[in-house]
């Protein structure tokens, strides 16, 4: 093309060369853009993947842990009783053991403030301890026998539209002190938990009997102020050689290690302390090191000499709720100490030489496994959005970066089965929001592909067969007259909206069924018989009542049939429902036979989304049948054999690779099918192949789920991950029916 | 086996139920009245009952006989519902108006302060404007309850079921038929308003009564929207598979890429609209050129310009199948021709060959945009909306608000019908939306179909 151009240019007089420059550069302008635009269609769909995957990539990203800063300590510090951020990780703070706060600022490394706590001369402070890390409480025990409580807090204000952070040591009780007893000079092993409403206070006296005190807040309608009231009861047979105790925050359970047993008591009520169950946390030569709660303090996390890390936490037997070991993380490395997130079921490790580790509970993977440059850390705390870690080690405050937005994801989490937190075993589920705040999203795919699954399968059961028999009969029996007005209906059917459907069955179609169970079945059986009866009866008849019958009637002559079957079966189904189900199917079916019956079910979505299927199935496979090449099956029946062997052994052989991407178009639409899914099953998770039962699909999730899901959480996320799954499925179906198609198109034109 | 009937009881203000079953062994008798009386009503849904008076200003109007009483009914009916159509235009019209510019002057403020350009004597300007609008808004509040206390004037005294007088406010009441009264042709008129009701008025009551006239003008707007989108994608890349792509590896991976496209699930498009269309593109739309604006969204949320895009490439695939088909039914004759006549191969694409398949390009439009009109799941993530409270076309600049949430005609139907708190109530109103929808898309189809055939016939002729 181009050369014959320039020959032509080359013989053209001097007056039309501007002319056929023009011409030259519109030719060459249409040519680029036609190209672009065809191009553009391969990149929309390039777009699509690549989208997805960008956004789908970060939750399989792995954490990291970045240093920010070190803070030098004064000299004399005492040892560390809690560490902390403010929410802006702005400000780092530190507990000593004695109470005295000290707040740094994490860019100047200023000391911002230094507070002590005020106490009377000659008092000691003479125990400590923590609250759960999300609270930033502690309490101390002094040796004159009283107990304070404090608690960090960052007030924020906007001096000049500029954010100030300034932090201050709260005494969240108006007395500022709860007196336990005026004679109590040696108390040890103090735990607490603390709400506006009531404290618990447990503690040793004098290494000996174990104490519980609770005080109850009683406000004073007419005065407008507080008082509290106080209990206390001795916790009767508690050990007396105790390592480590701990305390739930909603001050429920008290939990006390000594050597390999873990005792938990009951202690919701002062006047019925009871020992609920001893943990044995034995575990051969290895001696326990620590226990700890992780956050949400439902499960127990108990840390052995070797590095090893075991999660308990409560799970229902017969013996009401009991803590049940769950699974344990490889740590080989020795653990100075372990720090828990605020929220999530993160935990994070480190050992005397500075080896980092973070967990993830849940789905019981090590996220990050990195040498730190410390050694000996003394204390760990996250910040509380989880994106920060400070450790001490050697009179220095360390701080860290963490990058690790989505720890709850992993491989094993979306497809295998996990054991949450009170649940009874291992489960796949599916459940990603909920109402309370302390709640762990669970992610599992599985629930869903295998819904997506349940549905093609059994919308592919009633489209498939009709489908391709159907087209078999249009293709290669039916007159051209008929043809020509099926082909159009199958392809409005087509067209037809799926929502309208979705909502026929969901409406129409379900009550209908579950009203005419019978009816059904019985359609099931009687329309394939009665049909193929017909047609021996035709066979039958003599030929010369055939020929009278013109070519459209016998064409059609099914029709009445079917109505006449369908009529019947609706007609006696209340008959065999009162015969052979005592009078009500779905009864039957629920007590008799053990299914559980939902109105919205596999059956419903099998017929509806079926005919979704049918006319992709029915057009591709008819074109394929259609195409065959006239010779070979004039051919074979040229050659004596019947229609039925050439249609058999001819025709069919030779389009199958049609048939077969015809089937695999229809399992494409099937499987990304949104609303007859959404309008017609429960949407509940169910994971049973039961016709009688619902489920839940990637597709319809998506459509349910997606408008209300945070920009960049994880949920959006592996969401986008089951539109990636979908996307895979359907690419792989299509691609591989395209592929086939192309070929026998090649292979038709060479016969 | 027994009859069970489902009835609808109305009054709803007085029994709470809508709907409830009775067995047919549980009728002692049934009557018609001649003279019961339907009232549709903007609130409460119908009133079924007996009309006794009309009251005017506190005071029962004198009636003779029914015939009197009937024709009062529809002159004050008559004169309520004039009041509050212009209460209701004023509402929405002209005080919708000034809520749009003040909006829109406390916008350009919030610009002007965030480049740093507000001069106090900018800031008077705003300040008088906002004052100006504020008086004229006064004016027309106090217009709108002139209105509305005129509406409120007369009420109506009916019998209800169980024999007692109940009155009712002319002002909720939008129609009133004594349906046993009624000969075929006059049930053919009221079934015949009931239709035009049900095509242009607004929906009512959660969307369970009044009509879908914002759906079909969303539907419609964006589905137009697409098609003036897909349109010269499809096409442009129809013809560089059909006219100027060699045999090679790069046009069969072209054909796979359609082919996906046609075959990638809906919802999939729906979700990869509103990562990239909405939250990328939208967002920094926003943060580009209207940051006054922020945190509230304009672009960065679903509305109907991205709910196009995405049916757009939704739909790309229809065009591209169909103006291939009509490129290869041009026979190759006439193409050799023009060329042979020294025409250039644009000039051939130009001149001979688009102009022959733009039926087929129309084909392939009339199929996109069926297709598009049934299409849910993704709008549900890309901008559609169960009530908008405006439309995406109005009398106020820039008159196209391509940001606007939509509502759509098939999302609605899945809204009223699965996500409605009276299902019962509005199942007439799903079904007549449903029948709207496949009228409408089977007619687009067999048009479609018919210029299809049409076009074969014609090359066939051609050919031979």
């Amino acid at each position: 093309m181009e050369h014959q151009a320039d020959h032509l240019h080359r013989q053209l007089p001097p007056f039309l060369v501007a002319k056929s420059n023009r011409r030259r550069m519109i030719e060459k302008l249409t040519q680029v853009g036609v190209t672009l635009g065809g191009v553009l269609v391969f990149v929309a769909l390039l777009m699509i993947f690549l989208y997805l995957l960008y956004v789908v990539k970060p939750i399989f990203d792995d954490a990291s842990v970045k240093p920010i800063t070190e803070i030098s300590l004064q000299a004399s510090a005492e040892a560390p009783l809690m560490l902390g951020f403010d929410e802006q990780n702005q400000i780092v703070y530190r507990v000593s053991t004695t109470g005295a706060v000290s707040f740094y600022d994490v860019v100047s490394h200023h000391l911002i403030s230094d507070i002590q706590i005020p106490l009377a001369t000659g008092v000691k402070v003479v125990s400590s301890s923590l609250a759960s890390a999300s609270e930033q409480l502690y309490a101390l025990g002094l040796s004159n026998g009283e107990v304070l409580i404090a608690a960090i807090k960052f007030s924020v204000s906007y001096p000049n539209n500029q954010r100030q952070i300034t932090p201050v040591v709260d005494f969240p009780l108006a007395a500022k002190k709860l007196v336990l007893a005026h004679d109590v000079a040696d108390l040890s092993g103090l735990v607490f938990g603390y709400n506006p409403q009531q404290v618990s206070l447990v503690y040793q006296l004098g290494n000996d009997q174990w104490q519980l005190t609770r005080f109850n807040r009683e406000a004073n309608i007419t005065t407008d102020t507080a008082a509290w009231t106080r209990v206390q009861t001795p916790i009767a047979h508690a050990p007396k050689f105790v390592t480590q105790q701990l305390m739930t925050p909603d001050q429920r359970q008290l939990l006390l290690q000594s050597g390999d047993n873990l005792f938990v008591y009951d202690i919701q009520h002062v006047n019925a302390i009871r020992l609920l169950q001893v943990i044995d946390i034995k575990r051969d030569e290895d001696k326990v090191s620590m226990v700890s709660l992780l956050a949400g303090a439902s499960s127990v996390l108990v840390t052995y000499q070797s590095g090893e890390v075991r999660q308990y936490f409560q799970v229902s037997s017969e013996h009401g709720r009991m803590y049940q070991f769950i699974r344990h993380f490889d740590n080989t490395a020795h653990v100075a100490t372990l720090a828990t997130e605020f929220y999530r079921k993160t935990f994070a490790t480190i050992s005397p030489q500075g080896l980092l580790g973070l967990w993830y509970t849940t789905s019981n993977s090590q996220l990050l496994n990195q040498q730190l440059a410390l050694t000996h850390p003394q204390a760990m705390a996250f910040s509380p959005r989880s994106n920060a870690l400070v450790i001490e080690a050697n009179n220095k405050l360390h701080l860290y970066q963490v990058e690790n937005s989505h720890p709850e994801v992993s491989w094993s989490a979306l497809w295998q089965k996990v054991w949450y937190e009170s649940y009874p075993e291992p489960q796949y589920v599916w459940q990603s929001t909920s109402a309370t705040e302390d709640f762990e999203a669970k992610l599992s795919l599985t629930p869903l592909v295998f819904g997506t699954m349940k549905a093609a399968l059994y919308a592919m059961l009633f489209a498939t067969p009709l489908a391709i028999a159907g087209a078999i009969y249009t293709a290669y029996f039916m007159s051209a007259k008929l043809r020509n007005v099926v082909k159009p209906t199958i392809e409005i059917m087509e067209a037809l909206p799926t929502v309208i459907l979705g909502f026929l069955a969901g409406l129409w179609l379900a009550p209908l069924v579950e009203d005419n169970l019978p009816a059904i079945l019985l359609l099931l059986v009687l329309l394939p018989v009665s049909i193929l009866c017909f047609a021996f009866a035709w066979f039958k008849l003599p030929l010369a009542v055939k020929q009278k019958v013109p070519e459209l009637m016998q064409e059609l002559m099914l029709i009445p049939l079917v109505l006449l079957v369908g009529w019947l079966s609706f007609k006696v189904s209340p008959l065999i429902e009162t015969w052979l189900f005592d009078g009500d199917t779905r009864q039957f079916i629920t007590h008799e036979l053990g299914f559980s019956f939902n109105q919205r079910n596999a059956l419903i979505v099998g017929i509806a989304m079926g005919f979704a299927v049918i006319p992709t199935i029915f057009s591709i496979a008819e074109d394929a049948i259609y195409s065959v090449p006239r010779h070979l099956s004039n051919g074979s029946l040229a050659l004596g054999a019947t229609q039925w062997q050439t249609l058999t052994r001819v025709v069919l052989l030779t389009a199958s690779p049609g048939i077969f991407s015809a089937v695999m178009m229809g399992l494409g639409r099937a499987v990304g099918e949104t609303m007859i899914v959404l309008m017609a099953t429960g949407n509940t998770g169910i994971m049973k192949w039961s016709a009688f039962e619902g489920m839940r699909t990637l597709a319809a999730n998506i459509a349910v789920e997606m408008p209300e899901s945070a920009i960049a959480s994880s949920h959006y996320r592996v969401l986008f991950l089951a539109a990636f799954v979908l996307f895979i499925f359907t690419f792989v179906f299509n691609t591989v029916a395209e592929v086939v198609r192309q070929r026998l198109r090649e292979r038709y034109s060479a016969l | 086996m027994v009859t069970r009937y489902l009835v609808k009881t109305g009054n709803r203000e007085l029994v709470g139920l809508d709907f409830r079953w009775i067995l047919a062994t549980n009728i002692r008798s049934r009557i018609e009245p001649k003279d019961i009386a339907i009232i549709e009503r903007s609130k409460n849904g119908f009133f079924y009952g007996f009309p006794v008076a009309v009251v005017e200003n506190g005071q029962r109007l004198p009636t003779t006989d029914k015939q009197q009483l009937a024709q009062q009914l529809a002159a004050n009916i008559s004169r309520v519902s004039t009041l509050v159509d212009e209460a209701k235009s004023l509402q929405k019209h002209d005080i919708g108006n000034i809520n749009y510019q003040l909006e829109q002057l406390r916008l350009d403020e919030r610009a002007d302060k965030l480049n740093g350009s507000l001069t106090s004597a900018k800031q008077h300007a705003y300040l008088a404007q906002t004052e100006a609008l504020q008086q004229s808004y006064k004016i027309l509040e106090q217009a709108l309850f002139e209105l509305r206390a005129q509406a409120s004037r007369d009420s109506i005294v009916m019998l209800d079921m169980s024999g007692k007088e109940v009155s009712l406010k002319l002002n909720t009441v939008l129609d009133l038929t004594y349906p046993n009264q009624l000969n075929w042709l006059q049930k053919l008129a009221q079934w015949g308003s009931g239709l035009a009701k049900f095509v242009v008025d607004d929906p009512r009551e959660a969307n369970t009564e009044g009509g879908v006239f914002p759906a079909i003008f969303g539907t419609v707007f964006m589905v137009m929207l697409m098609a003036v989108i897909v349109m010269p994608f499809g096409v442009v890349a129809a013809i560089y598979l059909h006219e100027y792509a060699s045999k090679g590896p790069i046009t069969k991976i072209i054909r796979i890429a359609v082919i996906n496209l046609a075959g990638v699930p809906s919802i999939v498009y729906g979700v990869f609209g509103l990562g990239f269309f909405v939250y990328m593109v939208g967002g920094s739309i926003d943060n580009l050129f209207y940051p006054e604006a922020l945190p509230t969204p304009t672009f960065g949320s679903p509305g109907v310009l991205w709910s196009a895009l995405t049916l757009a490439i939704l739909t790309l695939p229809v065009v591209i199948v169909s103006t291939e088909e009509g490129l290869s039914r041009i026979p190759s004759s006439i193409r050799q021709g023009s060329l042979a006549l020294g025409a250039t191969k644009a000039e051939t694409l130009w001149r001979i060959v688009l102009p022959m398949a733009s039926p087929a390009i129309m084909t392939g439009l009339i199929l996109a945009v069926a297709r598009a009109a049934g299409e849910v799941a993704p709008l549900m993530l890309v901008g559609v909306v169960k009530l908008a409270p405006t439309l995406p076309v109005d009398l106020n600049f820039p008159f196209v608000h391509l940001e606007r949430k939509f509502m759509h005609l098939g999302f609605h139907i899945y809204d009223v019908g699965f996500q409605s708190p009276n299902v019962e109530a509005a199942r007439p109103l799903v079904y007549a939306t449903s029948f709207l929808l496949v009228t409408v898309i089977v007619a687009l189809n067999l048009t479609a179909i018919g210029i299809r055939n049409h076009l074969r016939e014609k090359y066939r002729a051609l050919e031979s």
